[in-house]
């Protein structure tokens, strides 16, 4: 799973589909939060007029972004926030690490950032021998397993009641195996409690970040976020730099379209505001605040007016609860820090086509994650978008790695299949050819694949057009 | 027979090539549906496939120009457009717009995607079509496709046309919302996961208890009754429309 490792889509699926614990643990959860998620957002008109707010206030945002983040840097300066730029992942590891090291830092406690799983810094400040815990339960479970998040709401939503049981067993010394998940919450709580109070930096991801006023959000249910960023001296807050906008009054709407989609919850038990350091005469809070924004890859997808809709997600992760495919195999197969639709478009455009370009085959194009993506990203036009870019047939493609499966035969079979569906002898030809020999084609290629689990397609004796010719329908 | 009250004197009809190579007999049913209501049809033989083969698979290009050589061959008269299937009308419907947004052609695209419907909501909601039931008792269920359901919103209307067939009984499916996993080239190109799908989906029908379930759509039909048929499921697969004309005609 670590991004180095070689990356076997097909074989992550074959895996993933045989796993018939890991189906039915994910059926279980997806079905639980669709269920939820239909029980606030219950009325189909409100719900959509949220979603058309919430889809004009994402993408105002994207079209003024340079601005916004500017803005958002000066009034981060002015509240006392130090702000970092990083282009690459690398770049923000380094600068973490740095404010580390400024402060002979070893410990640092995390609350959940998806960013964080971008840079996979946990792995990087290992190796520099630093301490990163997780304090968010789901991330705090899979860190114990030494696995990467499943789901980017829910971490180990993979895992059932008993296999975590098992997990905390086997990797807390002197903890017994219960299935109670009262006695487990308890464990938990008990071992971060004290490294809250023994860590040298609290690091935390950004929701939303209001430029007007320098005012970074945090939406969390656990009250870890609020540990991690008041406890320990120094808070480190990572965010994607899309996450930025305009103004205060537009954080409500997308507040309540992340809470209601993310968990089916009306609002979460946690919203943190964080306006800077403690202040001379203040009793609690950090001395020292820092935000680091992070391009990587970002800036460029911003650049194309139609792959821009990307940067408009909110990380409520519904497209997965309701994709039909993510649903089957997991997001672990996925092999990538965001799994599931979403990762489908951002990951191939992040780390290029040559590399992560399978995850945008993997959809059947039924459209359930457009239709209830919170900021309304059409997904699924997305996705063609990144086919076409794979196979990049106009040589316009601007995606990194576009092009990378150009191949003779398969455009040598669409431009035979133009042919047959343009001109009108072609298509004859064609049925005829299909009523005479397509049911005793060789069960090779696509025909194969497509006969391993059915039968093979019935072709009519006498086509349609043929039939209305003998029934007399009208030609033109 | 209906009552046709925006008196509409003809249609176009657009068979889609899975219906005519693979189901021509729903195709003729769903012409014969619309002729019942007074209407006149008619069916250029030159039509082809809708493109959205290629569209959904990386061949813009190609989709393109068969996208507008169906344009070309609509263009005699400004009729409606039926078409038997949700997802090759939400094709032509919603998405031929799409791939014309930046060219000179897009407003006559525009025009031919406004008249484009599916043939269950011609026939419910334009057509207002009544119909009779002759047929014996019968329980059954409803698959219904993901474009259908998602681009063309036809579902209701498909099942309002069930509704007024008095000895049919529509046993609703759990998970109707979810896709069977045909997909057009991601069945092939995605064949475990298509096929994870696909089982599930025939594993949800066999629940229902019923012996046959409906679609308007041939591509899922040949999805379902290809699993169904390799499983020796003993469950039918049959389009809407030629289960309709079956049952009013006695
Ligand atoms: S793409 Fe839409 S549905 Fe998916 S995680 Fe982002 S905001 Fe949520």
């Amino acid at each position: 799973m670590a991004s180095n490792a070689k990356f076997n889509f097909k074989k992550s699926i074959t895996d993933a589909l045989a796993d018939k614990q890991l189906r039915a643990n994910f059926k279980f959860a997806t079905d639980a939060l669709r269920g939820k998620r239909l029980a606030v957002l219950s009325d189909p008109e409100e719900t959509l007029h949220l979603r058309k707010v919430g889809n004009a206030i994402k993408r105002k945002g994207l079209t003024q972004l340079p601005q916004l983040l500017e803005k958002l840097e000066a009034k981060c300066q002015e509240n006392g926030i130090i702000v970092h730029w990083a282009e690459t992942t690398a770049e923000a590891n380094e600068i973490v690490l740095g404010i580390m090291e400024k402060h002979s830092g070893h410990k640092v406690v995390k609350g959940k950032s998806m960013v964080s799983e971008e840079m996979h810094l946990n792995k990087f400040l290992e190796d520099k021998g630093k301490l990163p815990l997780e304090t968010d339960l789901g991330e705090y479970i899979i860190q114990l397993n030494h696995e990467p998040p499943s789901h980017i709401i829910v971490p180990a939503v993979h895992k059932n009641r008993k296999q975590i049981a098992q997990i905390f067993a086997d990797n807390i010394p002197g903890v017994s195996y219960t299935e109670d998940t009262t006695e487990l919450l308890a464990i938990a709580r008990g071992k971060l409690r004290e490294h809250y109070r023994t860590a040298d930096i609290g690091l935390s991801g950004v929701n939303f970040a209001i430029a007007e006023s320098g005012t970074l959000c945090l939406v969390e249910n656990e009250g870890n976020g609020r540990m991690c960023t008041t406890v320990p001296p120094v808070h480190v807050a990572l965010m994607g730099l899309e996450k930025v906008v305009e103004k205060l009054e537009d954080v409500p709407p997308l507040y309540r379209l992340l809470c209601g989609s993310a968990t089916g919850q009306r609002i979460t038990t946690y919203f943190n505001m964080i306006k800077g350091p403690r202040k001379a005469g203040e009793k609690d809070g950090p001395k020292e605040v820092h935000l680091v924004i992070l391009d990587n890859g970002r800036s460029k997808i911003l650049a194309d007016t139609q792959l821009r809709q990307t940067l408009q997600c909110i990380r409520c992760g519904t497209c997965l609860n309701h994709c039909p495919v993510y649903t089957r195999i997991g997001g672990h197969a996925y092999g990538s820090t965001y799994p599931g639709p979403i990762g489908e478009i951002l990951m191939p455009q992040v780390e290029g086509l040559d590399k992560k370009g399978m995850l945008p085959t993997a959809s059947s194009l039924c459209n359930a994650c457009e239709e209830v993506c919170p900021v309304m990203i059409p997904i699924p036009n997305l996705i063609r978008r990144l086919r076409d870019e794979s196979y990049d047939m106009d040589d316009d493609g601007i995606v990194k790695g576009h092009g990378y499966k150009k191949n003779r035969l398969e455009t040598m079979v669409w431009k035979g299949w133009k042919l047959t569906q343009v001109n009108a002898t072609c298509n004859k030809l064609m049925l005829l050819g299909v009523q005479i020999f397509g049911n005793m084609l060789p069960k090779v290629g696509p025909l194969k694949a497509w006969t391993s689990v059915r039968t093979a397609p019935k072709f009519a004796r006498q086509s349609l057009k043929d039939l209305a010719k003998k029934e007399g329908i009208r030609n033109e | 027979m209906g009552n046709n009250p925006a008196n509409v004197k003809t249609v176009y009809y657009f068979g889609t090539c899975l219906v005519d190579m693979a189901y021509p007999k729903a195709g003729m049913a769903g012409i014969k549906l619309l002729q019942r209501e007074g209407v006149e049809v008619i069916f250029p033989r030159e039509q082809g496939c809708c493109g959205q083969p290629a569209y959904n698979s990386g061949f813009r290009q190609e989709a393109k120009d068969v996208a507008w050589k169906q344009v070309q061959i609509f263009s005699g008269n400004d009729y409606p457009i039926v078409v038997p299937s949700g997802s090759c009308a939400g094709m032509m419907k919603f998405h031929y717009l799409e791939m014309f947004k930046d060219d000179p052609e897009y407003y006559e695209v525009k025009k031919f995607c406004d008249r484009v419907h599916e043939l269950t909501s011609f026939l419910n909601t334009v057509l207002k079509a009544q119909y009779t039931d002759k047929g014996s008792p019968v329980k059954l269920t409803w698959h219904s496709s993901c474009h259908a359901r998602r681009e063309m919103g036809c579902t209701e209307d498909s099942k309002a046309l069930l509704r007024q067939l008095k000895n049919v009984e529509l046993v609703e499916i759990e998970r109707e919302h979810e896709c069977c996993g045909f997909g057009g080239t991601f069945s092939i190109k995605q064949p475990e996961i298509s096929a994870a799908m696909v089982h599930d989906k025939v594993e949800d029908i066999k629940s229902t208890g019923t012996k046959k379930f409906l679609t308007g759509d041939c591509g899922c039909m040949m999805n379902i009754t290809g699993h169904m048929g390799k499983e020796k499921v003993a469950i039918e697969g049959q389009h809407i429309a030629e289960f309709i004309l079956e049952r009013i005609n006695g």
